[in-house]
């Protein structure tokens, strides 16, 4: 167990530093490179809570698919670098709303984690007790498609309303 | 002396020491699969356009390989004043990575013992990594591969090896999904994700018209699936008839224009270890892996390496036999035609297994 919970917090930390990478990088190719990182140490999580056909899903989707697709269009693109914005010498309170808002976010989001772990008492790895382990392909689907389905329909609602909002940045506007 | 040797031959050091004996056989196997590969395609291209292809070097030629390897580890290391420095060193590591990756959860063998080393009861299996889900690992690491020649197309920052890289990465998504639709059919018959089982699955015989043997290999119910399997993977590591990301003509190299020495050679031993794991996937899903007539199980392997030779052999056969296609000619090709044959097939062989249990 000791040693599971050194991969834990190795793949932890790759996940966690990849994802601080991919925002804080002005190089869009390194910041899409380190985000497939966080994806390898995600797989690497899924491992150890003994699910590796997610594990392997996740680096076929997101890793092996969509980031490639990424990588193409950021290179064909040849997006250059991003520059500091102006508003980023600014007050926070003088910052547009966007920033606004994501800071508020961000507080929220903080306050939720601090809250979670208030309430967990010392730190278990594995499998949650009394939850069967999701390692076949036959018993994710029924779970996904049985007690999960709200959470399941809630996530592509989800995903349908970021590909809107994707639809609606990247149009041009008539002038 | 005489106490370490029952040592490390006694549980569970004995393990331990087969283990790291696989581990090795695969990792040098493979590179020295590499060198046969780059001997043997110079001699059958020579042998097919009737030349002598390499003799000078040792006897037929056969130290060749071990010239070139010196010659490259001699050359200067060039890189491109506008390249991306960090990006350049990184994408033929990453390639030549997912090229060893790759064959981990292959198996080549039957469980062994090696000659009494371990006991009967826990034989180990030839092979790096049992996964349950080997076939999946094997997409996704495949997958892999493109991010070290995308990269390698940007960093060198040079217009051919861009257009190489974008040219691979937009052929390689494309047969992606026929090779990933192949590999679900065989899943399908197999009813298993283990590469293992698959191969087990494959041990024994069935009787045409009650009395002629054929061995229970899936490439007789799945000639179509093989076939589809057969262009995907010839496809994926860029090989002739599909070698757009390298086409000469019209882009000097392809990625790795600008890559000279041990990183051109590193580009290089990842295409010919990925030709070695796409053929030796092909000989576990479709040829029954070490399964065969005549040779007792124990030397499976012998059969193994017997259809990967002549997978591979027929890579070389492809590569000096047709030409190559034309780029719209691929995607036309992979989209239309794979692709919906994949489908098909697929659909065909679900029902067939719903209804018939094959």
């Amino acid at each position: 167990m000791a040693s599971d919970a050194l991969l834990f917090y190795v793949f932890a930390a790759v996940t966690v530093i990849g994802s601080l990478v991919v925002v804080s990088q002005r190089n869009p190719v390194y910041s899409l490179l380190s985000l497939v990182g966080a994806f390898f140490g995600l797989c690497g999580l899924y491992v150890l809570l003994e699910a590796p056909f997610l594990a392997v899903v996740q680096i076929i989707v997101y890793a092996g698919a969509i980031m490639v697709l990424f990588l193409f269009v950021v290179m064909v693109l040849n997006v250059p670098r991003e520059d500091a914005a102006e508003w980023d010498r600014a007050h926070p309170l003088y910052r547009p709303m966007a920033v606004r808002v994501g800071g508020a976010l961000a507080v929220l989001l903080a306050l939720e984690f601090g809250w979670a772990l208030s309430k967990t008492s010392g730190m278990s790895i594995g499998v949650a007790d009394g939850k069967p382990a999701v390692s076949s392909v036959g018993e994710l689907g029924r779970i996904l498609f049985t007690d999960y389905m709200f959470a399941f329909e809630v996530t592509s609602i989800l995903i349908i309303a970021a590909m809107v909002g994707a639809v609606v940045i990247a149009r041009k506007r008539d002038e | 002396m005489a106490s370490l040797i029952e040592t490390l031959t006694s549980p569970p050091y004995n393990w331990y020491i087969a283990y790291g004996i696989i581990v090795g056989i695969v990792f040098m196997g493979l590179q020295l699969m590499a060198a046969v590969m780059v001997y043997a395609e110079r001699k059958v291209a020579a042998f097919m356009q009737q030349r002598y292809g390499p003799y000078l070097v040792g006897p037929k030629g056969l130290f060749q390989p071990i010239a070139d390897i010196v010659k490259l580890f001699f050359k200067e290391e060039l890189r491109p004043k506008a390249a991306d420095a960090f990006l350049f060193s990184l994408a033929p590591i990453i390639s030549v990575a997912a090229a060893y990756l790759a064959f981990a959860p292959i198996p080549f063998g039957a469980p062994t013992t090696f000659f009494g080393l371990l006991d009967d009861a826990d034989a180990i299996s030839l092979q790096v990594a049992d996964v349950n889900v080997a076939v999946l690992v094997i997409f996704a690491v495949a997958s892999m591969g493109v991010y070290g020649i995308v990269l390698a197309g940007w960093a060198s920052n040079s217009k051919y090896s861009l257009l190489g890289g974008l040219r691979s990465s937009a052929q390689m998504i494309s047969y992606e999904l026929a090779y990933g639709i192949a590999l679900a059919t065989v899943v399908l018959m197999a009813n298993s994700m283990s590469l293992r089982e698959i191969v087990n699955a494959q041990e024994g015989y069935w009787y045409l018209f009650g009395s002629i043997p054929i061995p229970k290999w899936y490439i007789f119910p799945q000639l179509i699936g093989f076939f589809v399997f057969a262009c995907a993977g010839v496809a994926e590591t860029n090989r002739a008839p599909f070698d757009f990301p390298e086409a000469e003509q019209e882009l000097v190299a392809g990625y790795h224009t600008e890559y000279s020495s041990m990183r051109f050679a590193m580009f290089f031993m990842a295409e010919y270890i990925n030709m070695v794991t796409v053929s030796a996937v092909a000989t576990n899903l479709y040829l029954g892996g070490w399964h065969g007539p005549f040779i007792p199980a124990n030397y499976g392997w012998i059969w193994f390496v017997i259809k990967l030779g002549f997978l591979l052999f027929v890579y070389l056969w492809l590569r000096w036999t047709l030409p190559r296609f034309r780029y719209d000619q691929l995607m036309s090709f992979g989209w239309k035609v794979l692709l919906p044959l994949a489908t098909v097939n697929l659909l065909a062989t679900a029902a067939g297994v719903l209804y018939f249990g094959l």
